[in-house]
């Protein structure tokens, strides 16, 4: 492949910036002593400190991961038998489950969060008690998490081999460890890899969250009053341990996977 | 192969309550008064609304724009690179994408303000300062700063499959880079370009937060009408689920219209 050309790599760097430099500006105003946003006035950790020491946003990281863990492992759960049982549907009923499932995933995620408000205030209405809270911010996020479960595990069972099932039925496993022991150690990656989706997409709702959670704050809607509130450099340095969080866990996982690619290439070789 | 169609049981009675009960009650509420009676008055009281309507999917559109002209030369020479370098270079498109949009729109916010740092700049030079925050330009950028990766990722995942000798074959017969582009590129990549639009247009036209952060309240786009009728003061569930119906409507014909002029032209080049 021939080298980038001059106004090509001009182009990427400018691109880059643009990605980058408000990340940066934002990860160097958290040293800032004062809360100026354009004037740095000398270094200090202080709003790190006060960070750690913030009631609200440690509940709310503390909902957020709970709620996170929690949807993403029912939704995986849900997901991975909803990929079962479709795949073994006629054709007719298999279209209009997966044209269902769907919905939320190209739904703009404002009527997502509408629909689900709406069916709890109607609910609530009918039960007569306090609905909102942690119950409704469950059953959201496991709503919008399960199709894409659904869409992660439904092609990896198309591609595996029937036969692969039937031989374990043959060899006398009953259809219960034929799943356990043959079916699903194959899709196993497709489920982790969704459910690890779903931790992410959870993680960082905003939008759906904030129209069913009631008064619980998770972590984005903790960080978007802030925002609306007094400004505090606090949420840069809330911004940059997120961020420094995200980049070492891809570069972990990138080291992981070229660990995995070289390997994989000496086999190759080797062979 | 698995004859275990009851599996999917838990998962149709939850979808059923959740994804399309909800559906359905909006739909009942567009089309009924407080009182829950049959009325059309919601969705003809959305006359009055046409300019934010009109102000979101334009704001919108431009942002698409943007975001498909910035991102297509990108995912081009992304996808010329040496695969272990295109690796790298990806995952430095998605990053951003990884952090808090919330927080990403705030660093916005910080840089485009009054005294922000962008003004302070231009102040160097004796210019300025100017008006930036709470413009629909202001909006405009958040819309194409937070979506502009959903644009990136699947131009560069159909570009990667174009074989580049296709490029390099329309090179040695003569044509022109603009012609290389128009007639080898764009048509190849046409099923990226679609998906692209869609996944930037439909976040886009819903948005309550950019517009709010970056927009000032001068800016209201279809979502912050929307967020107004269920948790702002206007408090009209049936107002906002019409709004809700007709935003929709909106996403669904737009996604079916770039659809169809995708594989429409796509007939034409095959």
């Amino acid at each position: 492949m021939k080298k980038m050309s001059i106004p090509a790599k001009v182009y990427m760097v400018l691109f880059f910036s643009f990605l980058y430099v408000p990340i940066a500006v934002l990860i160097a105003f958290s040293f800032n002593e004062s809360k100026s946003r354009s004037v740095f006035t000398g270094f200090t950790l202080d709003w790190y400190k006060s960070l750690f020491q913030n009631e609200m946003i440690l509940s709310a990281l503390g909902v957020s991961l709970l709620i996170a863990f929690a949807s993403s492992i029912i939704a995986t759960v849900l997901g991975t038998l909803a990929s079962i049982g479709i795949n073994s549907m006629n054709r007719a009923s298999r279209t209009l489950v997966v044209n269902i499932s769907y919905l939320p995933v190209i739904n703009p995620e404002i009527i997502t969060g509408v629909s689900l408000m709406l069916l709890f205030v109607v609910a609530n209405g009918f039960l007569g008690g306090k609905l909102f809270g942690m119950t409704t911010l469950l059953i959201s996020h496991i709503t919008f998490n399960v199709p894409y479960v659904i869409f992660n595990v439904m092609p990896k069972l198309r591609q595996m081999d029937k036969s692969l099932y039937e031989a374990a039925l043959d060899l006398g496993c009953n259809p219960r460890q034929a799943f356990l022991k043959v079916v699903l150690p194959e899709i196993m990656p497709a489920v982790l890899s969704s459910f690890l989706i779903c931790l992410t997409y959870s993680i960082d709702d905003f939008i759906i969250s904030y129209f069913t959670s009631g008064t619980v704050q998770t972590l984005s809607i903790a960080i978007y009053s802030m925002t609306r509130k007094k400004v505090s450099p606090e949420i840069n340095a809330l911004s940059t341990i997120m961020f420094v969080v995200i980049l070492a866990i891809v570069l972990v996982s990138n080291a992981h996977d070229s660990r995995k690619e070289k390997r994989k290439q000496r086999q190759a070789a080797a062979c | 192969m698995l004859k275990s169609k009851s599996c999917a049981y838990p998962y149709l009675v939850w979808m059923t309550i959740f994804i399309a009960v909800p559906l359905g009650i909006v739909v009942y509420f567009a089309f009924t008064d407080k009182a829950g009676n049959f009325t059309l008055d919601n969705l003809s009281g959305l006359g009055q609304y046409a300019n934010v309507f009109v102000r979101s999917i334009l704001l919108a559109a431009v942002a698409t724009v943007i975001c498909l002209v910035l991102a297509y030369p990108v995912s081009y020479l992304l996808s010329r690179m040496r695969a272990s370098k295109q690796h790298m270079m990806l995952i430095l498109v998605m990053l951003p994408m990884w952090m808090n949009f919330l927080l990403r729109t705030y660093a916005w916010m910080t840089l485009l303000e009054r005294n922000g740092l962008i003004n302070r700049f231009f102040g160097l030079f004796g210019l300025g300062p100017f008006e930036m925050i709470n413009t629909q330009g202001a909006v405009v950028l958040g819309m194409v700063y937070n979506y502009l990766p959903y644009m990136i990722l699947p131009l560069y995942t159909i570009m990667v499959k174009i074989d580049n000798s296709l490029i390099e074959a329309a090179q040695d017969l003569g044509a022109s880079p603009v012609k290389t582009l128009l007639h080898v590129l764009l048509p190849l990549s046409k099923p990226g370009i679609v998906t692209g639009i869609t996944m930037v247009f439909v976040p886009s036209i819903s948005t309550f937060i950019i517009s709010r952060m970056l927009g000032g309240g001068s800016n209201m786009l279809i979502g912050d009408l929307i967020e107004l009728q269920f948790l702002g003061n206007s408090y009209n569930y049936n107002l906002g689920s019409a709004m809700s119906l007709v935003l929709m409507v909106i996403v669904l014909l737009c996604m079916s219209l770039t659809n169809q002029l995708g594989s429409e032209e796509m007939e034409g080049v095959v």
